[in-house]
């Protein structure tokens, strides 16, 4: 009876190590087959002149990534822009202003934001966003910015709706609540005690925020914004709807562009030459060393903001 | 005095601007799912269900094909993606829990939930749909697991990590070996945890569209056979919604309020389920 525990067990455990070690061994052999398939673009193109070279053409069989890899940039730098200050003025309603009986409803509602697939996003911007960046929000900018010289460049261009700034905008909605979420729990986790003693010196509400709870909580707030960097980074289909598909390099903000996730979902199955395919891989490979290596940052910055606190 | 004055000024300002960040957060909520009731409302009847699609350019018909190769793609990779999610979960929260390793996998299995998953897509598509030479529901199956995974073994750590050791010890003074300790005392007092877990995961995995462009692609027919290329509801909507065709926009608003629809009541479920269990104690 004993022997057959014993067995039992060690079954058991055999199962449940394997599964996690099959867990990560996905993560190695998604890096290994990628690199393996990107082999033949990295031998042709080397790798500072393929992340350098815009020129992107499949009749001539000349592939360089720097258009998708200055939209995957451009595209994240403005979802930052937007959903940095949203983000941490809702952690900021949350934790300080907001009455205790909505608190968690309202938290709810935005993590109810995180929920929405990202299908859902695309839908939304090419049908509800695009007609209103494009019809209004657009021209309005346009004739704020464009009489002045140093910001022109950004804003010009026919307002199509389908350009960096919408797809950002979208982008910025889709991470909003993973730096709320984390910026709430730092904020929370300040001692009473320093922001109270503050409070004993006079300090206004702002001030104790600004001076207290921001310098304190500053390590995961910043381990928030890397993770939500490494998800704008790789998606995919909220930015495919309303970026364009356009392999040239545009500075202005209203133009049309690619990302390295978008040029995937687009090209991928219709790649017809196996160097095409190949530098698809590639494209594919340094999104996820990117991200990978964001994402280990921000891990490791999130546990040293917590560890602090415990 | 006046420059007490100025740091009120400054004070209200900075805390009106948060209340206005914190309602620019819901206006999205709110703009985001009005729009997509409102659109995806009218387009919904039941050839949406019952039909599959017409040809294109005409009108009637519906998306039976993709709803059910939707499942069926969910259904599979699920079969693969619980197990090992489980299992892995298990093993980080029992048997390894003080192991170097564990604290790796887990890690692992964090970034692993945010990485892009067009990169999960490329990689299912090097290692199954080229040397099978076709698109197939497996792979795109199989591409989903891949994503199901991490999520539910994280969450299966952390609810197996709530239950209190005690219990355990409780049950190993009665002489039970670990595996019954674990299938008959952890597992029974995380049961609603690991439940909700497991719908949410399932739930944000049957909504992903990008793994599944060049695993299971898409098929205008209707098939039960996995080892084809295989209809979705996420690939359909993205098609039908570049595509030229009002019919076509009007398929892909329905298929999107359908899906809303499903994910709030999932989560909303899942929130109601994990406020019950713990607010018990």
């Amino acid at each position: 009876m004993d022997r057959l525990y014993v067995f039992k067990d060690r079954l058991f455990l055999t199962l449940t190590v394997l599964a996690s070690i099959i867990t990560v061994s996905i993560v190695i052999a998604i890096f290994v087959v990628l690199l393996l398939a990107s082999l033949d673009a990295i031998k042709h193109f080397g790798v500072f002149h393929f992340i350098f070279s815009q020129t992107w053409s499949p009749h001539r069989h000349i592939f360089g990534g720097a258009s998708s890899i200055y939209g995957t940039v451009m595209t994240t730098i403005i979802a930052l822009f937007f959903a940095v200050p949203t983000s941490l003025g809702i952690a900021v309603f949350v934790t300080q202003i907001c009455p205790k009986s909505l608190k968690g409803i309202f938290s709810y509602s935005v993590e109810l934001l995180a929920t929405i697939p990202s299908i859902i996003y695309g839908m939304w911007g090419l049908f509800s966003l695009a007609p209103v960046m494009r019809n209004y929000i657009e021209p309005a900018l346009q004739r704020l910015f464009l009489p002045i010289p140093g910001l022109k460049v950004l804003f010009e261009g026919t307002p199509l709706g389908i350009d960096l700034l919408t797809s950002g905008l979208v982008l910025s909605i889709m991470i909003i609540p993973f730096i709320a979420s984390i910026a709430r729990d730092n904020f929370e986790l300040t001692p009473k005690e320093f922001s109270e003693s503050a409070y004993a010196m006079g300090a206004t509400k702002w001030e104790v925020i600004k001076d207290v709870i921001m310098p304190y909580s500053k390590v995961g707030l910043l381990g928030g914004i890397i993770i939500a960097t490494g998800r704008a980074l790789g998606e995919t289909m909220a930015v495919a709807f309303v970026l364009g598909n356009d392999h040239s390099i545009h500075l202005s903000l209203i133009e049309s562009s690619t990302t390295i996730a978008v040029t995937l979902a687009n090209e991928f199955t219709e790649a017809d030459s196996a160097l095409y395919v190949s530098s698809l891989f590639y494209l594919a490979f340094i999104l996820l060393f990117l991200s990978f290596f964001l994402l280990s940052v921000a891990k490791f910055l999130v546990k040293k903001g917590v560890k602090r606190h415990g | 005095m006046d420059r007490v004055r100025k740091r009120k000024l400054i004070n209200k300002i900075a805390l009106g601007l948060s209340v206005f960040a914190a309602f620019l957060g819901l206006f999205w909520l709110v703009f985001i799912i009005v729009s997509v009731l409102s659109k995806g409302f009218s387009a919904i009847n039941w050839s949406l269900f019952f039909k599959d699609p017409a040809p294109p350019g005409f009108s009637g018909g519906g998306l039976r094909s993709a709803f059910v190769g939707q499942g069926i793609i969910t259904i599979v990779a699920s079969l693969i993606g619980i197990p090992i999610g489980i299992m892995g979960g298990t093993f980080l929260a029992e048997y390894g829990r003080n192991f170097k390793f564990s604290r790796l996998v887990s890690d692992i299995a964090d970034i692993m939930v945010s990485l892009p998953s067009i990169v999960v897509g490329t990689f299912v598509y090097s290692i199954m749909v080229r040397p099978m030479g076709h698109f197939s529901g497996y792979a795109g199956a199989f591409a989903l697991a891949i994503i199901m995974i991490p999520t539910i073994l994280r969450t299966t750590e952390e609810m197996l990590n709530l239950v209190p050791w005690e219990l355990r010890e409780a049950a190993f003074a009665l002489g039970a070996p670990y595996y019954k300790v674990i299938k008959d005392v952890v597992y029974r007092s995380a049961a609603a945890g690991l439940f909700t877990g497991v719908l949410l995961g399932v739930a944000r995995v049957a909504t992903e569209t990008a793994p599944l462009l060049f695993t299971s692609f898409n098929n205008p027919f209707f098939t039960v056979n996995p080892n084809q290329s295989m209809p979705s509801l996420t690939v359909t909507i993205y098609q039908y919604a570049m595509g030229p065709y009002e019919e076509w926009h009007r398929l892909a608003w329905a298929a999107s309020f359908v899906i809303v629809v499903t994910v709030l009541l999932l989560s909303i479920a899942g929130r109601f389920i994990i406020n019950r269990r713990f607010s018990k104690r």
